[in-house]
């Protein structure tokens, strides 16, 4: 399995988590984003994910670097989806694996958090009556 | 020099495609690519941000492009 990840099938957490599992590990922390069904009390269809593909991989192998370095992780796994994901499905996962847990959740935290501000990933949410970029105005 | 400008998100929206080609002056940087941009299309200026990135990589608003460079427009990210 690679580590940095993009795929319009169905994500699989489980085995996200069984990649970073090591035996010098104290603790695994997964993050799993999943498809809400509302966006401030309006009802959500479905999300649709667009990215460059290119760029979102080195991006991402980036923030997988950094946190490995700063946290003394073993591994980190970040994988996303793209394409129509439907409510419920994993969207995005990011696992990592740290000798301690206080490592493990900082650096999934900041994974997440970082995922957020600098891959080029766009979603867009699909209403019954139309849809919008996420986050694209302020 | 001519440079395809690729954009992705509600920029292809924006400019009702997946590209849109400009003709630059050598020695043109993003800042003037920007200016370009918000003048041709003026709802870039309504994003929250716009950031290019050449070959793959972010760059500041002083650099300056190059006639085979991949130049992308990023508008605002919402991955996760």
């Amino acid at each position: 399995m690679k580590d940095i990840f993009i795929t319009s099938e169905r994500l699989d957490s489980k085995a996200c988590t069984d990649a970073v599992i090591y035996p010098g590990a104290g603790g695994v922390v997964v993050f799993v984003g999943t498809v809400r069904n509302k966006t401030k009390g309006k009802k959500v269809l479905h999300l649709e994910f667009e990215t460059y593909e290119k760029m979102a991989l080195i991006e991402m192998q980036k923030i997988a670097d950094e946190a490995k370095a700063k946290w003394s992780l073993d591994k980190m796994v970040i994988h996303h989806r793209t394409g129509l994901v439907p409510i419920g499905e994993e969207a995005v996962v990011i696992a990592c694996s740290a000798a301690h847990r206080k490592e493990a959740f900082e650096a999934c935290e900041y994974a997440i958090d970082t995922l957020k501000l600098s891959v080029p990933i766009w979603k867009k949410e699909i209403f019954e009556d139309g849809e919008v970029w996420v986050s694209a105005h302020p | 020099m001519n440079i395809e400008i690729i954009a992705f998100g509600i920029a292809k929206d924006i400019i009702q495609g997946k590209s849109v080609a400009m003709n630059l002056a050598l020695g043109a940087t993003v800042s003037d690519v920007k200016k370009d941009l918000i003048r041709d299309y003026p709802d870039f200026q309504s994003l929250a941000s716009l950031k290019l990135a050449v070959n793959a990589e972010y760059v500041s608003d002083d650099y300056i492009l190059n006639e085979n460079d991949e130049v992308v427009l990023i508008p605002p990210v919402s991955g996760g």
